[in-house]
């Protein structure tokens, strides 16, 4: 977790340069450091690459909010938290998107003195919802490689007519044998016998 | 029976699509109905889904997938949506810069000439680059749940190019596509019409192939409208799409093309010159294409309301969900049928094109990529006539069998669940 008043990496995509200096003079006061200003258009995906931000604060009409929201989907981009503003006067539904977690928001347009605590909740949102993620996923491969050593014991137990238990002694001492992880070896197992006795869905056309 | 909200605001994007939309208003179809509409122009899709999911907007034009997976959970707030009808078939193109197509043609002329085997040759391109230890080359799309992102890679991977590996793909907004190509950020897109037309105009880009080459009159934008919207607002919503249907069949129309192009072309909507617009609506030309093997000029396919163009099929939806699975966008095992199904609604279009005497197809699935030429729907009270649906590869998609398809292609992401998606009998 980010530690209180850490000095932060900011991005800022706006297309309005007098706004853009307010709020970048805000954030410096408060220790916070603008790294990139970026007017609009360009490969917005090779510069937050490039410039590797801790957040991103974007007009929410800016139409780079598209860029952004795919860059989310990919997993080998490391996500980050965006911070949008709007000059929108529907600040109550605007709140309860905030609530729902998913996009900060800013509301009344990016004054400088709304920008800093916004900030801070959005960062706050965004780690939480990462760590869920990432919760989730460990649950979810756990849950895979549980059903990977089972297909391989349903293997084993059909080719050598052990019982349960005696096929999966034999693979827990083949992989410490090997001093591999047990589901690795799981995995060994079924693609060998996916070669050897190719049953599997039929490919084509 | 009156409906439950009379003042609505549809939310759209300068795209040549959102002309039923734009249409309806203009010509007082909205209106008939005793709707009192604002249009609210949209400069990304992501802000669009967010005001529909909010209750800021009313109704959006929406890319194909974007309902499904704003139901699914895969973009934005998680938020069920539905679509009781389509804003229209065909579209699109991928275009690449002056620069790679110089490449291309070098590097295999047959292949580029033919819009199907075009990937071909960007293969050989590849090739070399991989050789030379080159970046892999940047291509565009519009969105992460559009039918470009899909028809790009469908593309891409006919010719064997891994779109996760052997490119790099990004999401750049439409109105920036022809200022990227030009400046080289990025070497190819897949984007809609006016955009394609502009970066041949411009000198800056040429089209190597049409959506249409790649599936024969796909999907493209549906009118949206998230679930608890239409449950509190159901007489509204059949208003709504009543006028859309009305708008669109106007708009298929070749003669009312210069003047739809007139009123797309003003600021508020498109904003780019109408002739452009012109070339992008049904019947027009494609000054981009070099004519057919027949001689015969290349005819812009967008199409509004001709081949039911209109209708939800619940088909194209779970195409759809089989190419989140393909890319990697959709992990956990679904039942297809069921999913697809809770968002297009083909049920509530029959009613609606009832009431104001438009045929509608009685079945809600068909298989896709099944006819290669003009054929005739039966399954209506009056036959309706259908246009060709195969896909660029000759493969058929058929619903029921959702799965085996999706793992007929060799290349796509793990499916670690696939003996949990259900595709229930359609």
């Amino acid at each position: 977790m980010r530690t209180p008043g850490k000095r932060l990496r900011i991005m800022l995509v706006d297309r309005l340069p007098e706004r853009t200096n307010t709020v970048e003079h805000a954030l410096s006061a408060a220790g916070h450091q603008v790294v990139a200003r970026v007017m609009a258009g360009g490969d917005l995906a090779a510069e937050v690459a490039a410039v590797s931000p801790d957040v991103i604060i974007i007009d929410i009409d800016s139409p780079d909010r598209d860029t952004l929201e795919h860059m989310r989907t990919i997993s080998r981009e490391r996500p980050r938290p965006v911070v949008m503003f709007t000059n929108d006067d529907n600040a109550a539904t605007i709140r309860s998107a905030v609530r729902a977690g998913v996009s900060a928001y800013v509301v009344d347009g990016l004054h400088a003195s709304r920008v800093l605590p916004v900030l801070e909740v959005a960062i706050a949102r965004f780690e939480e919802f990462q760590a869920m993620r990432e919760e989730l996923e460990q649950a979810k491969s756990t849950l895979a490689e549980r059903k990977l050593v089972e297909k391989a014991k349903g293997i084993l137990m059909r080719q050598t007519r052990m019982d349960e238990e005696a096929a999966y002694k034999a693979m827990r001492k083949m992989a410490m044998d090997r001093n591999i992880r047990i589901v690795d070896l799981a995995r060994t197992l079924i693609a060998a016998t996916e070669l050897l006795e190719p049953q599997g869905r039929k490919r084509g056309p | 029976m009156k409906p439950e909200k009379y003042s609505l605001t549809l939310g759209f994007i300068p795209l040549t699509d959102c002309a039923p939309i734009v249409i309806a208003q203009e010509l007082g179809y909205f209106a008939v109905e005793g709707l009192n509409v604002a249009l609210s122009r949209e400069a990304s899709w992501a802000t669009l889904r967010d005001k529909v999911a909010l209750g800021i907007l009313d109704a959006a034009q929406m890319l194909a997938p974007m309902p499904i997976a704003s139901t699914l959970g895969l973009s934005g707030i998680v938020r069920p949506m539905v679509t009781g009808m389509s804003l229209g078939i065909n579209g699109n193109a991928v275009t690449v810069s002056s620069a790679l197509y110089a490449r291309m043609l070098e590097a295999d002329f047959a292949a580029v000439v033919d819009p199907r085997l075009s990937a071909r040759a960007l293969k050989r391109v590849i090739e070399v680059d991989q050789r030379e230890g080159r970046a892999p080359m940047t291509f565009a799309v519009v969105f992460p749940f559009s039918m470009h992102n899909y028809e790009l890679r469908y593309w891409l991977a006919s010719a064997g190019i891994d779109p996760e590996n052997d490119v790099r793909l990004i999401v750049v907004p439409p109105p920036q596509m022809v200022a990227n190509l030009r400046a080289g950020t990025i070497d190819g897109c897949c984007v809609g019409e006016p955009w394609n037309l502009l970066a041949r105009a411009e000198g800056v880009g040429r089209t190597v192939i049409t959506g249409q080459d790649i599936w024969r009159n796909k999907p493209e934008k549906v009118l949206a409208v998230s679930k608890e919207w239409a449950d509190r607002h159901p007489r509204t919503h059949e208003a709504l799409l009543r006028a859309l249907i009305r708008a669109a069949r106007w708009l298929d129309d070749p003669v009312n093309g210069e003047h739809a192009a007139a009123l797309l072309s003003a600021p508020g909507y498109i904003g780019v010159d109408a002739a452009l617009i012109a070339a992008s609506l049904p019947g027009a030309e494609q000054p981009d294409r070099a004519p057919d093997r027949n001689g015969r000029p290349v005819v812009n396919p967008s199409c509004f309301f001709a081949s039911a163009a209109t209708f939800p099929w619940r088909s194209h939806a779970m195409w759809i969900i089989t190419q989140m699975y393909r890319w990697g966008q959709l992990e956990r095992p679904v039942d297809i049928g069921a999913v697809a199904g809770s968002v297009y609604l083909g049920g509530l279009y029959r009613e609606v094109a009832g009431q104001i005497g438009i045929e509608a197809p009685a079945i809600d699935v068909k298989i896709e990529g099944a006819h290669s030429t003009p054929w005739t729907l039966g399954e209506a009270a009056h036959a309706i006539a259908m246009a060709p649906d195969t896909f660029m590869d000759g493969r058929q998609f058929d619903p029921a069998r959702s799965v085996d398809y999706l793992l007929s292609f060799d290349i796509r992401a793990p499916l670690p669940a696939v003996e949990g998606i259900a595709c229930r009998d359609p």
